[in-house]
């Protein structure tokens, strides 16, 4: 039990610290303009190295799988139809049926 | 420009925000369900994985977190893999930092309402953030987030293997979906690019989350002035 407490504890005072260090260092502040281009430009990066990492990526190693042919499908469904639910869906729908195939 | 009408961004409305929220709610909740049953694989009971999901509410550090219990590793370096992978919150929490009002502790509380999709939902093109879609769309994530929790750990059992389902796959397609949105120049997709690059390189060699945080600095391409 105790062993839980601290995963669960642990987890949480991490994570609040970390989404905290920012907010309070640099509230209210204005950063120089140069810097407002580089945050603007975060979020692409970001979601990049989040997107890549989870699908083309199996622990240390670099590995295609069938939710990598299914997060493309789910891409595809998201560039032409702007839906994000649908885009999941298909997403999941395609790696099942992959994995059911396979 | 018009002179005396300075280009003031619009704030949205808390209720704008949770408007917005909805379908990254809607996806959230479908994964808290997978992560309600791959706690529970991991040894966790129902209570602590519902109890993780709302006081941590971090899925990707809940993931790895679990994940690390399961293969027999210690609470602590679970632990330590949480905070490598939400450590990509730094420069998120930076780059949100100027836009909050507030002391010290009211902006380290409005700094805990960043999740990665609203936080590129409320990522305006000049820099700043709009706080009433940050607030409003994470408040109803975090709802989603435990309910999906709680779901996938008491039904969790009738549902099957979720990689079966493909609930894996929901992570990453939500992911893109917000990257496709934010791609609204050649710029921002050459960082992306770059980004991913820097990502897929440092996965053979550093610690989960670690490579992630690295590929932030893509951005810093924004310190030469685009092209006008």
């Amino acid at each position: 039990m105790s062993a839980t407490v601290l995963l669960i504890g642990g987890c949480a005072l991490v994570t609040a610290f970390i989404k905290a260090v920012g907010p309070v260092a640099l509230g209210g502040r204005e950063l120089p303009e140069r810097f407002t281009g580089v945050i603007a430009l975060m979020a692409p990066a970001l979601l990049a190295a989040l997107v890549v990492t989870a699908v083309l990526a199996d622990g240390d190693r670099l590995a295609l799988g069938p939710d990598t042919a299914g997060v493309a499908a789910g891409g595809l469904v998201a560039w032409r139809t702007e839906s994000i639910i649908s885009c999941v869906v298909v997403a999941a729908v395609v790696t099942a049926l992959l994995r059911a195939i396979s | 420009m018009p002179v005396g009408a300075p280009e003031q961004a619009r704030e949205s409305s808390f209720a704008d925000g949770v408007r917005a929220g909805i379908p990254f709610a809607i996806a959230g909740g479908l994964l808290s369900v997978s992560f309600g049953v791959v706690a529970q694989e991991a040894g966790l009971s129902a209570v602590a994985a519902i109890v993780m999901s709302a006081v941590v509410f971090a899925g990707s550090a809940q993931f790895a977190a679990v994940a690390i219990i399961a293969e027999g590793g210690t609470a602590g370096a679970a632990v330590v893999a949480a905070a490598l992978v939400n450590s990509r919150f730094l420069p998120m929490g930076v780059a949100l930092g100027p836009s909050l009002r507030g002391g010290a502790v009211s902006r380290a509380a409005q700094g805990q309402t960043v999740v990665d999709a609203s936080w590129a939902l409320a990522s305006r093109e000049d820099g700043s953030f709009d706080r009433g879609l940050l607030f409003g769309s994470s408040a109803l994530q975090y709802v989603s987030w435990t309910v999906g929790t709680l779901a996938g750990a008491i039904w969790g059992e009738k549902l099957g293997d979720p990689e079966a389902l493909g609930l894996d796959a929901i992570y990453p397609a939500f992911f893109l979906a917000l990257l496709l949105v934010e791609i609204k120049s050649r710029r921002a997709l050459g960082v992306a690019a770059l980004g991913a690059l820097i990502a897929l390189a440092l996965v053979p060699v550093a610690p989960a989350g670690v490579p992630v945080l690295v590929a932030s600095l893509a951005a810093l391409v924004g310190l030469h002035r685009a092209a006008r």
